[in-house]
Formats: C-alpha cells, structure tokens, sequence
C-alpha cells in the first residue's frame, strides 16, 4: 500500500511542526524519518495514523484520501515508544484487541481469532508467552507484543514511533536486526521515526532527513550519507568536526590555514564556508604524507572498543580536532599522549551558507 | 523491566529500619496511645452507652420506625449519590487529565470547593437556591415539586458534598496513565465506547471503587448540609446522624448511642472493604512502565 503525502502542513501555537511535507512511500517499503527531537517526524506519524489532524494538505493511502478519516477507519498499524500494551489484559488479549472490537459482520470467529493471534505470536517469537501480563515482560518482549497486536488487523501501513528508543542498547540492535527480517518476510509498508541515526542507516530502504518541519533530504541511506545534501545532514548523520572559514581558490581558508577541498571549487568566492570531515576520515601518520598535511600533539586518547579516538591540537585551529582510526593502526603507530603526528584532511566536505540544528 | 522488577521488589520488601530500639518502641507506644484515646476509646463508648440500659432497649431503639425510616432514607441516599458521583466523576476526570482546554485549572481548583466550602453554607447556598424565596424554587413548589425539606433536596446537598471524591481520586491516575492505550486501541478499530468499556475502565476500576467508597462514607456521615435542607421531619427527612441528633438533644442518651452503632458499624464495614480493595490492588496493580 502505498502512501502519497501532499503539502501537509500543522502549526501549533509558537511553532510549526510541519511546513508544507510532501512525500511519498512506496508500497512494500521501510522509510525512516530521521530527524532531532521536535523536528516534527512523530506529528507527521501520528497525523497519517489520524491521531492528529493536519491544518492543511492531505494524505492519501493507496488512491484513496484519508486525510479526513477518524483513526479507527484508516487501518494502519501504530506501534508506540512506550508500547502502550494495555496493562489488564493478557498477551493474547491485546493481539486479539483489534479483531474483538469489530461489528459483529466482519469479526471472525473465535477459532479464526485464536490462529491468527497464535499464527503472529508465533511470527514475534512471543508464542510462549501468551498468557503473561505486559507487566511480566520486558521492554523487548513487550514491543514485540505491541508489534504483534498492530499487525493482527493486516494495516495497510505500519507506523513505528520511536519503537526501540526505550530499550538498552544491545536489545534495540538486536530488534533492529529482526525486525528488518520481518519486514523482508511481510513487506508491509512501514515507516518508522527515529532519532538514531545509526538506526536509520540500518534499517531503512529510505531515509528521509527532517529539521524544523522540513525535510532536508530523502534518498538511500547509503546515498545521504555519502552525499549529504547541506551541512545540516552531514552533521545529523554522524560525528563531525566542523571548520568555519571562507571560501577561497577553491579551498576553505581556516584562520591562516587552507584546507584543500575538492568539490569546492564550485563554491561562490569569499562566501562563509563550513569544512566538515568525520572523525574516521581523518589520516593519521607519524611521517608527512603529502603538503597539505597539518602537524598536532596527541592530547587524549580514547579507547572506544574496535576505534581509538585521539583528541589532536593543532597551531592551525583554536579547536582540537577529533579523530578516530582503527586499533591496529594505531597499536602499529605506537602513539601515546604528547606525541607528534600528521593529520591528513583531504575527505572535508565544504557546505556554504549557515545552518543550525 | 530491570529497573521495573527491582521497584517491585522495593515495594515488596519491607523498609529498612536502621531507627534505635527505643526510637522505634516510643513511636509505635505514642501511636498506639492515640489511637487508644481518639478511637479505640470512643467507638468502645459508643457501644457501652448504647448497650447500657440492656440489649432489649438498644434493640428497640434501633428497631422503632423513625430509626428504621432514617436507615432507610440515609442508604437510599447514598444509593443514589454514589452512582451519579461516580459518574460525574469519571467524566470530569477524562476531561481533566485526557484533554487540555480553556479555564482547566480553574476547574481543578474549583473541585476542591465542597472540601473548602463549610456543609452547612453549602446546605444553606441550596435552601436559598431552590426553596420558595428564589423565583426557581417557588416555580417548583407551584408545580408540586418539593425540594428543600423533602429527599430530593438532601441527595442533592449531598451530591455536593460528596462530588469531588470520586475524580479527585482518579484524576492523578488517569494523569500517570496517559492516553496511549486509548490511542492504541483507537488504531485498532475501537470505537468509543469500546476504548472506554476494555481499557480506560479496567484500567481506572481500583480508583473509581475506591473514590466510591470514600464518596459513600462521607454521604452516610454528612451532617452540616444535610440538617440545613432536611427541616428534621421525623420519618420523613431525618438521616441517620439528624435522627442521633435529635435522639441526643432530646436526652434520649441510650438511643442516641444505639443508633450511633449503626453508623459506626456502616464505617466499619466501609472501611473493610477499602482494606480488601487496597490489599487487591496492591496484588495485582501491574506497572507498565
């Protein structure tokens, strides 16, 4: 099922949540919204569940206009960050919720109800389950529940808000994985919020990036990443260590220092330029590779598991610079606190403008 | 859920005491001795006075057909008072914690006016209100219906009295619980009167049992209000606590007591089923987040 998003635009008093979004899902795809919080992504979620109306533009579930239709006519599956189990009933109880509560016509029968609630707890991986409370579960089994329950009335669409910002770290991988296998097995549209981006990256067939009630980007994740459509993307997307400077001859002129850019060259002439380059794109040597490489002190070394950060200062910039290589690399290095080395910074991305998060 | 267990634990677990012997014995003695004074000793009195003159006087005293009438009108009171409150109760509590509007904390304080408010004020604020002074009242007299001295004025000045209990007490939990089950069950096809039937009741049962109970001990009591609109016609208007009184200022010790018992007991019995209830829902309140 696909859905068609056009000019949907909500305000609330002192802030716009969505300024005219427009956007389209295609049928059987995962699109993560990625953005900060309070960028507008859960209103936009909850506007296409009906549980919130837009002030204007309109959404429309394959072909047909649903803007206008209360929450329980629209057939989409909402999953919540909190999972909003209900608490008195069982397992089984709130998967077979939304098949219960239908006029009397289209319920199906009550064995129909028991293998369809059986045949999806059996899909989450919770059929041993089907007798706790939610309260006897944890967070991962109870969003897998939730998951359950909202498939149970075969949504058109499923919307996952936040579904896994709640759990611990290991958990939320875990289910992150899993749940894109559902997906590949089901295909049902969905579309998930996240403020993650590492979440996003993984899951998602799209990204679409939104700030402020825009969206900034959409495309592969694959793609955003590599090609960060402004500076705001390429920030959200990662870690960054940013340059203010201007733009001259083609490269960034940071107080005295020029940093070499390539795709800059297309940049106006003297315009404000930010350089970005992400921690693990910077070179680290103890030998001069090339004329553009800049001299700095190891100030701190960071273990992070599989990367060592190195904090590095520069004579060249006020700031001290991130940098992140693998452990090998920096075990062959032999570097320690205080050590001279030579940081390569030939990956920059040069944006223009201003941008703030 | 790591986190959830151990709070459960926490709350199964008795505290730990790490007070001095003697600090623990001086404040459970200094307990005990007030509940002594302030309770045991009164309710003990109640019955010695009422029982003094022999059970077949006290029976007697709570057999003669005005006690027997004011049973009668203070339970048909509270049977009707109990449900509406809860009903009123409920509603103004779903609008209070699941929807933001204009003059809501107006609201909200303006709930707590009957606790504010002195009964017998509230009492007066209806005789003047519905009795044959105001064009209302008289209206309703020429139309042969009579309020003010009569049982449909002192259910309603019981009504007041008793009206913030119920949503007083579910406010805060309807508050705690958000509105994300009834969203999900929305999604889920659920029409609004499914939402409310499976989810917001189940889910607020202990509250509202409770606020009922608090609601039907205090209209069973109510005094102040209740004697300014009732005119204490023997048989006719007289509750229970108005027929004690009227027993005690008429120096008819031993009936006023018996009678008395009968009050105590209904506060007894109120209070085992507040016990029972919060023993339950101790037992089965199961926390979600």
């Amino acid at each position: 099922m696909s859905i068609d998003i056009k000019n949907l635009t909500k305000r609330y008093p002192g802030y716009t949540a969505l300024d005219d979004i427009t956007l389209n899902v295609q049928k059987g795809e995962l699109v993560a919204l990625l953005g900060p919080s309070g960028c507008g992504k859960t209103t936009l979620l909850r506007i296409i569940a009906g549980l919130e109306t837009a002030d204007s533009g309109s959404v429309i579930l394959e072909e047909r206009d649903t803007t206008n239709l209360p929450a329980r006519e629209k057939n989409v599956g909402f999953v919540f960050q909190h999972y909003a189990l209900f608490r008195r009933l069982n397992v089984f109880e709130n998967v077979a919720f939304g098949l219960r509560v239908r006029p009397s016509s289209s319920r199906p029968s009550k064995s129909e109800i028991r293998d369809r609630v059986e045949h999806l707890l059996k899909l989450v991986q919770m059929d041993w389950a089907i007798k706790r409370y939610p309260s006897q579960l944890s967070g991962g089994q109870r969003q897998r529940v939730a998951l359950a329950r909202a498939l149970a009335v075969n949504p058109k669409v499923l919307l996952l808000d936040e579904p896994f910002s709640a759990l611990d770290a290991k958990v939320r991988q875990e289910l992150r994985r899993w749940l894109r296998k559902l997906h590949d097995d089901i295909h049902v549209t969905s579309i998930f919020v996240t403020h993650d981006q590492e979440e996003a990256l993984e899951l998602a067939d799209r990204i679409v990036v939104i700030n402020k009630g825009k969206i900034e980007q959409q495309g592969a994740p694959q793609e955003v990443y590599d090609h960060p459509a402004n500076a705001f993307v390429y920030n959200f997307l990662g870690n960054v260590n940013v340059f203010h400077g201007r733009v001259k001859d083609g490269k960034v002129l940071v107080g005295d220092q020029l940093i070499e850019a390539g795709h800059a060259s297309g940049l106006p002439e003297a315009s404000d330029g930010q350089a970005f380059i992400r921690p693990h794109e910077i070179g680290v040597s103890r030998i001069r590779s090339g004329e553009n490489d800049l001299a700095g002190i190891i100030r701190e070394i960071r273990l992070m598991g599989g990367q060592i950060g190195l904090e590095l200062e520069t004579a060249a910039f006020d700031k001290p610079i991130e940098a992140e290589i693998p452990r090998d690399i920096w075990r062959n290095l032999q570097l320690s606190k205080g050590d001279e080395v030579f940081i390569t910074l030939d990956r920059v991305k040069v944006f223009t403008g201003d941008y703030e998060i | 859920m790591q986190t959830n267990t151990t709070l459960q634990e926490q709350r199964k677990a008795p505290l730990k005491r790490n007070d001095p012997p003697a600090v623990q014995a001086i404040l459970i003695l200094l307990t005990l001795l007030f509940f002594a004074i302030f309770i045991f000793m009164p309710l003990g009195l109640v019955f010695a006075e009422g029982l003094r003159k022999g059970v077949a006087v006290y029976l007697e005293a709570i057999r003669e057909p005005f006690a027997l009438s004011a049973v009668k009108l203070t339970l048909i009171t509270a049977a009707i008072v109990v449900p509406l409150n809860a009903v009123f109760g409920v509603t103004a509590a779903w609008a209070i914690s699941k929807f933001s509007f204009k003059g809501k904390t107006l609201l909200v304080s303006l709930l707590d006016l009957p606790f504010a408010v002195s009964p017998v004020i509230a009492g007066l604020i209806f005789v003047l209100l519905l009795g044959t002074r105001t064009g209302f009242g008289s209206w309703l007299g020429d139309h042969g219906i009579k309020i003010i001295f009569s049982t449909p004025g002192i259910v309603i000045a019981t009504l007041f009295v008793t009206f913030p209990f119920v949503a007083r007490e579910l406010i805060p939990l309807m508050e705690a619980q958000g509105r994300e089950e009834e969203e999900a069950a929305i999604t889920l096809g659920a029409r609004g009167w499914q939402v409310f039937s499976r989810i917001t009741l189940p889910n607020i049962r202990w509250g509202l049992m409770y606020g009922m109970i608090l609601c039907m001990a205090r209209s069973i009591g109510e005094f102040g209000a209740v004697s300014v609109v009732s005119g204490h016609i023997r048989g006719m208007t007289n509750t229970i606590p108005l027929h004690v009184e009227i027993l005690y200022s008429e120096y008819n010790y031993t009936a006023s007591f018996a009678v008395s018992t009968i009050l105590v007991f209904l506060a007894l019995v109120t209070i085992a089923i507040k016990s029972l209830m919060e023993k339950n829902v101790h037992n089965h309140q199961p926390t979600q987040h």
